[in-house]
Parts: structure tokens; C-alpha cells; sequence
């Protein structure tokens, strides 16, 4: 659809605008600028977990043909300390965590460049090392931040309502660590012209890639390009820069040539972040009507001796619930493992897959409808800031799912429902994520042919950002959207910030619409105009302002080899205004399968010997694959909102996964009757559940 | 550093991509994956994960579906390369394929994209000659063209990863084709 | 990896001297798995003899009614191929069940009995492992080993074999058919894969220098009902973690003849013999089946994480025997 009216563009569902490109093969990655005199580096992975590097032999390496250079700790270009300690690579002899880049080979061609890799010698002396997360890990200790909010929330004396509850639930979840595996490895190509650095690469924010790296090479920020046209996913662990690029343009810097740096498949679960291992504790005290008397929720988590990353897990519950007594807590444990980072949806994926299950939990031991259990704790003001919500329907995304789904007349019997050697269950879980805003620029040019053209340095990265932004200009404009190009992915473009938090539309998109908005009003001002959202984007709201949802799953269970099939899914949101109903489908679906798979595929293992994963690559880190999937049905209520942006939308990348896998884990329990309360779901979990249950 | 090139390591080659010949002198070392990619800067053919596990390189070699990422470039001399970029032949319109891709949304960040495509241009082809697949009824008679329903398409299409979970999307493209 | 030579000869014969005059050679087929392992740097070749293009992918049909399957036949031709499909249905279900459609286009037959384990600690040059590098220990013991063997394996090592195909070739009585230079020989494929004991870094009893030409499918198995199930993390693309092939007939109420092998169990297709040499003349239903079939896996030695396999393998391979033994007919 180009939309040949005007004031109809929003919410329509228009085309991807780079979609032939990506169809054709002929859109271009950050690998695959093949500048004049391109070559390829390789990383040399630290081959101990803690310790130091004594020495690094490159002699066989560089005897090998086509071989240009090896960087090492003692020759590498000094870089100004980062804040992100996981960009200070080369610039000394400590590894703080096996995988760590010990050395850098630089040849002609990659097969060149991995096999001098292969060749480098790296010498170690080794220190002990601990990779093993306890709940009762003497290092542990109470975070201050945890995902920018208070480690801690607590009010009412919980543990005193706990004790006293009529009904009681206490109950401990684990999901293991998880990889974003973005189709797309993580790449750069750089290339230094005199002191000015451009650099082609894989992010989900050039404008912040630009930032961190003149910092890191003392430059301007102004000699600093950042192309980042196409990116083939991040999910979170392209947020902000990642060695690949600092490595490509030190590589670059060395050899006066242009370089291109893909992390090796390999390589990403210890070098681009993880989601962090979770322990969460659950405590539900209740009425016997249902009604919350105390909820606690204490999470355990892990991070690296290289940063303080808390995966925030506990937060959820200062949203979700009214209780009189709360308690929300992190406990994080400095290990010798690779740093943590986000991961889509991070903190609330985890967080409510716990909470949710827990309240399945309760249900059951009330006798209660979870459906109606959820409604009955239904708070007036977010629990723990007392602000009123701008906007919650998730009673009515409730409400909508079970109708949708035909819950009603649900036998609520576990173990019951018997299709030969199958068992069969539905599950319900709740959805949540914060509908966030960050300051952003943008400019809209008048052409004299009568079209515009709006610039922002957005990165797509598959949400559609060029789409949905020529959208909101095209209704900002009162034009048709065929008459609104967009420009992304080019730090030549007004700044803007990263695609994360489920915020880049809404950040992007608000400065686009004041620019279009004035640009309309005041032609005078044009042919261009900018905009610059700061002091309006991230004034304080008195509101609490989250997107909600509901899932709804139908899983089969195979109790001759503990497979589970998921025979139907069902997402009901409601995130304010869906911009464009097609790519908005396609995120809901997309995030609800990658819930999917941390429910039922997903698993990885930090390995206390070795200190990293061995599910290392995709044949062993199972990510679903076509078979997997059923149909999936996403939908939306509409929700208006006048307290969030001028385009009344929240984002909607991250809260499809949130809640999915505990739907799918209460669908099991719903099927076999046994609560299996450590993800994933895989057989031999399921069959030594059934086989435990059958004996007793 | 020493010369590029070490003797008895590379070969000549010549391959038929897309309809053009290309004679190369290739290192023994050269995938097909990254010749198309860095020998003939047609770069659509997407490394996920250089290793057969994701399905991202897939190309038809003599019109059969294979992992350009695990072919070493060197036995191939003499065969047939389709890539995306040839799906749509020569003229300007996209293969039929590619435009229920479009009309499908059956893609967000697209990098598995041309992979999915190539994938399912090879397995119609499969299917349309009678190769059975895991979920195939065995009884069903051998030899014959199977009929490509959802679970059909989608066992057939597993050896594609899709992290952006474009799934259900790609399988109805695949369905509007047939 | 460091570059390699490349040579392409003319006939099996060329292969065999080829190798035995160059130190260092390896035979490539499909190359699914030895191309990832050079990638990896597990395998280092000095020379690949390309035997891709020898004149050895054709399915002979033989006078007695077996099967002759050239070791360069691709896994999805031998999978899709009627007779294959009518007679030996185990095969060609293994087959499918096994890796992904671009994959099973590029494997051999050959190539797929030759497949290395993927324990991932043998595919991690920078970790211990005595299959990979002898005398270094077995990482995976006391570490991740979920996948790892149940049967016959020992201190060295405790890696699985992965081959789907193979475990039904077993279960068939198929032979594996070898040339070397030396001359020719054939052994059953139940046979070609060795227990790890105190050599795990030798996978088969192939000899240095031969050549798989081929695979025998026998007459003695065509026609008779055979199965073949798997289980695994994802619903396809996934290694099994346990899978059974069987093959059973029964006449008159009464075992006459059947084989049984398990994947995803051992270093090898694991040919349940026991629970063949149980059932085998005595009565077929769930109860001799369920005794059979407990005789096998008595004998195996659960990991610290991995006794689930136990359980999966008897469900399986009671699923499957008793899908493929007739309905008792009615008093």
C-alpha cells in the first residue's frame, strides 16, 4: 500500500521500503563492502578462563602466506580507557574470562587470516578461576542498579504476610544462559583516510558507535562515519558497540588498509554478551478469594569481573500485581565468565516467565481460574512509584485472548487430557514491558518536486524503522506516503539513539513528527527543519507507562519421548498505537517465537571447568527452526494514549517473548500435571518427570 | 610475510553463476560461499554461521539446494550456480518467489532471506520430483510428487534459521507459490 | 586452516596409491563434516583426494534382490529412491530424520558412516580431548555431557556417533564394502564402528588408506517391516539424542526374524543383541518386548546427566516393536 490520501498513513500496512533489496540479495551487510584493498581479521580466543598473557608468538603466523600482521596486547593501538570495559581489548595481558581476545591476525583473504589465528602461540600464566553460579555465592551482593532502577524494592513487611498467608506458593525457577545468535554475526569494516575512521558495521546505534569509538581513538566525533545501512538483527546484543568494531578499526589503523572483522559464529557467546543465568525465588501469599497478601521475588544472577551487568529480573513484580507487601531484590555474583548483556526483552523475559508461573502455581493451589486470578490483583497505581499507569488493558488483553483462544469451559485437571501416548494442556501467562522514550534528532526537507524527505540516524534492524518513520511524517506532513522518503543508517544524519528498549520508534519517530509537524505549519522555516526532542522525550512522566499483553499456548506432550509440540499460540497486546499493522505482526510473532524456543529449545551451559559454553554454535545452541513453529496468532486492542508521544505508540520489539515461555511452561504443567520449573523444556527433563510421577 | 600464493594450493576453476562464466584461479581453501562473496562481490548469499548449521549460504548447485558455506570451491569446476541474485533470471521482475516474500512480509532483517529463497526454489523442485521428507507418510507411493502441505513445507524448509522468527510468514509465501 | 593440496583421480584405484604415496591425505566426498572440521582445525589435511566424481553413485539391484548403494550416492537420493523406500523403510526414515535438506543433498553414504562425534569438546582444539589428541583426557566426564554415551564407553572417552543412517544399516544387516590397495573387503556396518576403550581417536576399523566404495543392503532384510524413530530438542535439525531402528517379522504370533539398533547411545549404532537373541523364535507382544528389550539396556552405564537415555531408548524401541508387530489376531 503507498497510500495516495493523506491522514491515513499511520497504522497502515505498508511495505517494507527495503524489502526488494533484501529479497534480490542486493542489500549490503557490514561485511560486505569490499573496499579497494580490503583484508579480514580474525580473533585469537583466550584459551584459559582466568590469568595472564606471559607471551604471544607470531612467528609461525606471519610466515604464513598473505599474512599482514598479528596484533598483540604489547603492539596494538593504545586506546583511551571505556566505559564498557569489554572495548578495552588489546591493551593488556589479563584475560578476565576464556574467549577474551588474546591476539589479532590480519591477512589478504580470511581463509588466510584464520589459519595465521590458528598459528599464533599464546602463552599463559594461569590463574584459578571460578565459573560456577550458587545462590549462596560468598561473593554475591546486592546490586544498587539493576536495569536502571533501585536493585531493591520493599515495602510492607512481606516476609511477616508471607508466613501469615492463608495460601502459599514458594517456588524456584532457572533458566540457563541464552545467546541472541542474530543471523547476522557481529561485523565491521573499517577504514581509516588520514586521521578520519569510517566504519561500516552491525549495530543497532550509530550515532552511540560513533560516540564510544572517538572517545576510544581521542578523535572528533565529526571524523567518525558510521554506516550502518542493513543489519540482520541484533536483539539486543548489538545495542552498543562490541569488540568486532573496536578490533576492525585498530586492525585497520595497523596496516593502513581497510578491514573487515566477522566474529566467527563460535566466537559470539563469549565476545557479544548472553543473557544472564537466572535463580528466582517466588513467594506468592494469598487470600483464599486470590487476592495478593505478599509477593517476593529474589533473583540471583551472575555477571563478569569485567562489568557490573544485573539481569534485572525481580522488576517485573513492581508492575504487575497490587499487594500490600512487596519485596523485589537482585543478587548478582562476580564470576570468571563472559560479560552478560541484553538480551531481547532483558530482565522482563526472564522475570515473567518466574512471576507468571508462580501465579499459575497459586492458582492451582486456590482452585482458581488463572485467568481470573490475574484479574483479581488487578492494582489501581503501579505497585511500588504509586504513579497512576497512562494506560493498562491487560484485563482486556486477558479477556480477549480467552475468548479468542475458547478458554472458557476449560477443564482445569491436570494430566487429564489423553490423546494416545499424547498429553495436552493450555496455558495463560501475562505480558509486560516499559513503553520507554529517549531524546532524538531529526530533519524534514521539502523538495522542490513536492516531496520530502526525512533523515534520522535510526538503524533498521527488521523492525521496518524506514517504513514506519516515512509513515509518521507522511500523516505529520499531510501528504502521501509516496511522496516521503527516509533516511536511515549514516552518522551523516541528525544524531539519534540506539534500537533498544523497545524505544527507537517512539524516540525517532517523535522527533520526525515535530520536524514534519513544523515543517507543515511553517513551510517559511524550510526547506529544512529540524528537531530536537531533548527536555521533552525524557521529561519526567507522572505516569507509569508499560505496554501490556496476554499469551495463551496449546502444548502437546509426547510421553514416549518427553517432546513437546506446541500445537497453538495466541498473543493479545496492547501497546498504544500500532503504527503499521504488518510489521507490527510480523514483531509480535517473531518475538513470541524466540519465547518459544527459551521455553522449549534453547539451552546453554557455563561450563564451571573451562569457563565458557559449549553450545557454542548452532547446531548445539538450538534455536527453532521452521518444524517447530505452528500457526501463531498475534493481535492487539486498540489503546489510546495521549500521555506517551505525539504518535500515542509504545514499542512493541521486545514484549512478545515476554511471558511467552511461561504460557507454554503452565500449558505443560496443564498437559502432565508435574511442574517443571527449569528451562528449557527439553526431553530428557520432560521424561524424567513423567518417569518420577508415574512412580510415585 | 611471504607471497599470497604457495604452489599446489589453488587451482583453476570455471563456474557458470548466474548464467556467467567465471574462470578463477581459487586457494584449495575457498568455499563457494566466499567466492561468490569476495571473488564475484555477489554478496547476497549470507554467512550465518560458515559451519551447514544455519542455512543462510544456501544456493542451488546444478539446481540442487547445499550449503555454499561447507563446497569447497575447487570441486566444483564445470557446475551451475544459482544465487539470489539469478532467481529472477534476467529481467526486472523478481521471481514469483521473491515477490510473495514481499507481499508476505516473510522477512525482517532479511539476512537469512536469501537463503530461505533459494531453499524453497530447490525444495519445490525436491518435492515436485517425488523426494519424501521426515514427516512424509510412509506409505505414501514412492516416486511420485508430494504434495506440500504446512508440516510438509515446514520440515522441509528446518535446515533455514530465521532468528527474526519470520516462520509463519515464510511458510505462507512458500504456500502462495505453489 | 593452512592450505592444502588437491587432486582428483580417475578411478578408485588412483585414490588408494594416492593416498598411500602422500602422508597427510584424506578422501573428500560431500565434505558436510570434513570441511567443518577443517574449519575447526580438528582435521589438518596435507592433500584432499576428491573422490566425489568417481563412478560411485549408483543403487545396483543384484540378482539375489540386495542392494548395492555407492558410497557417493547423496543421502536425500538414497532416502527418496523407491526400492529403497519399499523394502528397507527403516533406511530410508533415518535418512530424513538426519540433519537438513541442503545437508542430506551434499552427504555420501560413505561420507555419513565416516561422520565424527560432536562433542563439543572434541570439536574445541583450545580443550582436552582423547579422540582429538591422545593422552589429554576426556573433558567431557566430569563436564557438559547430556548427549553422551550410555553403552560401551570408557575412561578415554565418551563420545556418541551421530550418524542417523548408520544405526539403521545396522539394524539391516547392510555391509560396508572397502577397497585399498591391498585389495578389497566387505564387513557388516554393525561392526565398522569400534568401541572407544582405550583408542578413542580411532572411530572405525576401516585401515589407513581405504576406501568405503559402497554399501550392501541385503535380501535377506528387504521387505521386512522395519522402523526407525528419533528423539531430539527441536522438532528437526537436531542430533538425536536417542533413536532406534528396527526391523521384525512376525509369523504366526512368533519372532522370526528381527534387528534392533540404538543411536545416540554409544561410540558406535548400538545392535541390541541381547534383546534380539530374546526375542528371536518366541512369542511377539508388549510384554516379551518390554523384557527383550530391558536385557539390553541392563548393561548400561548412565553418566552423571545423561540417565534419561536409558529410559528414552526403551520407550522408543518399544514404540517401534510394537507399531511393527501385527495385531494378535482375535481369539
Amino acid at each position: 500500500m503507498t497510500g495516495t490520501t493523506t491522514g491515513t498513513a499511520l497504522g497502515a500496512p505498508a511495505e517494507r521500503r527495503e524489502g526488494r533489496q533484501k529479497v534480490t540479495g542486493a542489500a549490503r551487510y557490514a561485511a560486505e563492502y569490499a573496499l579497494p584493498g580490503r583484508t579480514h581479521a580474525w580473533p585469537v580466543p583466550a584459551a584459559v578462563a582466568r590469568g595472564r598473557i606471559t607471551a604471544v608468538d607470531t612467528s609461525a603466523a606471519l610466515a604464513l602466506p598473505g599474512v599482514l600482521a598479528v596484533l598483540t596486547h604489547t603492539d596494538a593501538p593504545r586506546l583511551a580507557e571505556p566505559e564498557d570495559g569489554t572495548l578495552a581489548v588489546l591493551q593488556g595481558p589479563a584475560v578476565p574470562h576464556r574467549g577474551w581476545c588474546a591476539a589479532l591476525a590480519v591477512a589478504e583473504t580470511p581463509e588466510q587470516a584464520r589459519a595465521a589465528a590458528r598459528a599464533v602461540r599464546v602463552t599463559y600464566d594461569t590463574a584459578p578461576h571460578d565459573a560456577e553460579l550458587t545462590e549462596d555465592h560468598p561473593a554475591g551482593y546486592e546490586p544498587e542498579q539493576a536495569g536502571g532502577q533501585p536493585g531493591r524494592a520493599e515495602y510492607g513487611d512481606p516476609v511477616a504476610a508471607f508466613a501469615g498467608a492463608e495460601v502459599r506458593v514458594d517456588v524456584t525457577y532457572r533458566i540457563p544462559p541464552l545467546h541472541n545468535h542474530a543471523m547476522e554475526p557481529h561485523a565491521t569494516t573499517a577504514q581509516w583516510d588520514g586521521d578520519r575512521l569510517t566504519l561500516y558495521t552491525s549495530t543497532q546505534g550509530g550515532t552511540t558507535v560513533r560516540s564510544v569509538l572517538a572517545r576510544l581513538f581521542r578523535l572528533p566525533e565529526e571524523d567518525v562515519t558510521v554506516v550502518a545501512e542493513h543489519v540482520g538483527g541484533g536483539f539486543g546484543s548489538k545495542g552498543t558497540p562490541r569488540s568486532d568494531v573496536v578490533l576492525a578499526a585498530m586492525a585497520a589503523r595497523h596496516t593502513g588498509r581497510p578491514v573487515t572483522l566477522a566474529h566467527p559464529r563460535r566466537s559470539l557467546p563469549t565476545v557479544v554478551g548472553h543473557r544472564a543465568p537466572t535463580v528466582q525465588r517466588l513467594r506468592l501469599g494469598a487470600h483464599p478469594d486470590g487476592r495478593l497478601t505478599a509477593l517476593l521475588h529474589e533473583v540471583t544472577t551472575h555477571t563478569s569481573r569485567v562489568k557490573e551487568y544485573v539481569e534485572h529480573a525481580a522488576g517485573v513484580s513492581r508492575v504487575m500485581y497490587a499487594t500490600p507487601n512487596l519485596l523485589s531484590s537482585h543478587h548478582v555474583v562476580p564470576l570468571d565468565v563472559p560479560t552478560p548483556s541484553w538480551m531481547r526483552a532483558p530482565g522482563h523475559a526472564s522475570g515473567m516467565y518466574a512471576l507468571e508461573s508462580a501465579v499459575d502455581e497459586l492458582a492451582h493451589a486456590l482452585g482458581m481460574d488463572p485467568v481470573e486470578l490475574r484479574l483479581r490483583n488487578e492494582p489501581e497505581r503501579e505497585p511500588v512509584s504509586g504513579r497512576p499507569f497512562s494506560s493498562r488493558h491487560v484485563v482486556e488483553c486477558l479477556r480477549e485472548g480467552a475468548r479468542r483462544f475458547g478458554w472458557a469451559g476449560r477443564d482445569p485437571s491436570p494430566g487429564v487430557r489423553r490423546e494416545g501416548p499424547l498429553l495436552i494442556g493450555t496455558g495463560v501467562a501475562a505480558a509486560t514491558y516499559p513503553a520507554m522514550v529517549s531524546p532524538s534528532t531529526a530533519s524534514a526537507e521539502a523538495r522542490p518536486d513536492g516531496t520530502f524527505v526525512v533523515r534520522v540516524n535510526a538503524a533498521d534492524i527488521g523492525t521496518g524503522a524506514r517504513t514506519v518513520l516515512a509513515q509518521i511524517a507522511a500523516d505529520a506532513l499531510g501528504v502521501p506516503l509516496d511522496r516521503v522518503r527516509t533516511e536511515v543508517g549514516h552518522t551523516d544524519l541528525p544524531p539519534a539513539p540506539m534500537a533498544a528498549d523497545s524505544s527507537g520508534t517512539a524516540s525517532w519517530g517523535w522527533a520526525v513528527h515535530e520536524a514534519c509537524t513544523r515543517l507543515a505549519a511553517h513551510p517559511e522555516e524550510g526547506p529544512t527543519v529540524r528537531a530536537d526532542t531533548t527536555g521533552k522525550a525524557d521529561a519526567d512522566s507522572p505516569y507509569a507507562r508499560h505496554a501490556f499483553g496476554a499469551h495463551f499456548a496449546e502444548a502437546a506432550v509426547d510421553t514416549v519421548t518427553g517432546e513437546i509440540r506446541v500445537r497453538r499460540l495466541l498473543g493479545i497486546f496492547a501497546a498504544g498505537r500500532i503504527l503499521n499493522a504488518r510489521t507490527a505482526h510480523s514483531q509480535f510473532t517473531g518475538a513470541m517465537i524466540m519465547g518459544l524456543g527459551m521455553a522449549l529449545t534453547e539451552s546453554s551451559t557455563l561450563d564451571p571447568a573451562f569457563g565458557d559454553f559449549p553450545e557454542a554454535d548452532l547446531a548445539s545452541y538450538h534455536v527453532p527452526v521452521h518444524a517447530d513453529i505452528p500457526d501463531i496468532e498475534a493481535d492487539w486492542i486498540d489503546e489510546h494514549d495521549t500521555h506517551l508521544n505525539p504518535m500515542g505508540s509504545k514499542g512493541i520489539g521486545e514484549i512478545g517473548i515476554v511471558g511467552t515461555a511461561a504460557a507454554l511452561g503452565n500449558a505443560v504443567h496443564h498437559a502432565t500435571g508435574i511442574r517443571f520449573r527449569e528451562l528449557p523444556l527439553t526431553p530428557d527433563r520432560i521424561l524424567a518427570g513423567l518417569l518420577s510421577e508415574r512412580r510415585r | 610475510m611471504t607471497s599470497a600464493h604457495e604452489p599446489g594450493q589453488h587451482s583453476e576453476v570455471t563456474l557458470r553463476v548466474n548464467g556467467k562464466p567465471h574462470t578463477l584461479l581459487v586457494d584449495h581453501r575457498r568455499v563457494l560461499l566466499d567466492l561468490l562473496r569476495e571473488d564475484l562481490d555477489l554478496t547476497g548469499s549470507k554467512k550465518g554461521c560458515d559451519h551447514g548449521q544455519c542455512g543462510a549460504c544456501t544456493v542451488l548447485v546444478d539446481g540442487r539446494r547445499l550449503n555454499s558455506c561447507l563446497l569447497l570451491a575447487v570441486t566444483l569446476d564445470g557446475s551451475e550456480i544459482t544465487t539470489v541474485e539469478g532467481l529472477g533470471g534476467d529481467g526486472e521482475e523478481p521471481h514469483p518467489l521473491q515477490r510473495a516474500f514481499l507481499d508476505r512480509d516473510a522477512f525482517q532483517c532479511g539476512y537469512c532471506t536469501p537463503g530461505q529463497l533459494c531453499s524453497a526454489v530447490g525444495m519445490l523442485a525436491e518435492a515436485a520430483a517425488g523426494h519424501p521428507s521426515h514427516v512424509t507418510d510412509p506409505a505414501a507411493p514412492s516416486g511420485r510428487p508430494v504434495a506440500l502441505d504446512r508440516p510438509e513445507i515446514r520440515e522441509r524448509m528446518s535446515g533455514n534459521l530465521c532468528r527474526c522468527g519470520a516462520y509463519p510468514r515464510i511458510v505462507e509465501a512458500i504456500e502462495d507459490v505453489i | 586452516m593452512n592450505g592444502f593440496g588437491y587432486l582428483r583421480p580417475g578411478s578408485v584405484q588412483e585414490a588408494a596409491e594416492a593416498y598411500a604415496a602422500h602422508p597427510g591425505a584424506r578422501y573428500l566426498a560431500g565434505g558436510t563434516n570434513l570441511v567443518d572440521l577443517m574449519k575447526l582445525g580438528v582435521e589438518r589435511p596435507a592433500l584432499l583426494i576428491d573422490i566425489g566424481r568417481l563412478p560411485l553413485d549408483a543403487l545396483e539391484e543384484l540378482p539375489d534382490g540386495s542392494l548395492r548403494v555407492g558410497a557417493t550416492v547423496r543421502n536425500s537420493d538414497l532416502a527418496a529412491d523407491p526400492r529403497v523406500r519399499d523394502r528397507w523403510p527403516a533406511l530410508s526414515q533415518a535418512l530424513l530424520s538426519g540433519a537438513s535438506a541442503q545437508l542430506r543433498n551434499a552427504a555420501t553414504t560413505g561420507g555419513n558412516l565416516l561422520q565424527r562425534t560432536r562433542c563439543p569438546y572434541f570439536q574445541d582444539v583450545d580443550k582436552p580431548c582423547n579422540k582429538r589428541e591422545p593422552g589429554t583426557g576426556c573433558a567431557a566426564r566430569a563436564g557438559v555431557h547430556r548427549d553422551h554415551a550410555v553403552l560401551g564407553h570408557s575412561e578415554q572417552c565418551i563420545a556418541t556417533h551421530p550418524s542417523d543412517m548408520a544405526v539403521a544399516l545396522a539394524a539391516l544387516d547392510a555391509r560396508v564394502e572397502l577397497y585399498g590397495t591391498e585389495g578389497t573387503r566387505s564387513m557388516p556396518v554393525a561392526d565398522f564402528h569400534r568401541l572407544p576403550g582405550e583408542h578413542p581417536d580411532r572411530d572405525t576399523w576401516i585401515r589407513p588408506g581405504e576406501l568405503i566404495t559402497g554399501v550392501l543392503l541385503p535380501a535377506a532384510t528387504a521387505r521386512v517391516p522395519s522402523a526407525y524413530r528419533k528423539a531430539r530438542d527441536r522438532a528437526s535439525y537436531a542430533f538425536a539424542l536417542a533413536s532406534v531402528a528396527v526391523a521384525l517379522r512376525v509369523t504366526d504370533g512368533i519372532v522370526d526374524q528381527v534387528g534392533i539398533a540404538f543411536g545416540g547411545l554409544a561410540h558406535r549404532p548400538w545392535r541390541a543383541r541381547h534383546t534380539e537373541l530374546a526375542l528371536l523364535g518366541g512369542p511377539a507382544g508388549p510384554d516379551a518386548f518390554e523384557g527383550a528389550v530391558a536385557l539390553e539396556l541392563a548393561h548400561a552405564e548412565p553418566l552423571r546427566d545423561n540417565a534419561y537415555k536409558v529410559s528414552l531408548a526403551r520407550n522408543l524401541a518399544l514404540d517401534v516393536l510394537n507399531r511393527l508387530a501385527p495385531a494378535p489376531a482375535p481369539a
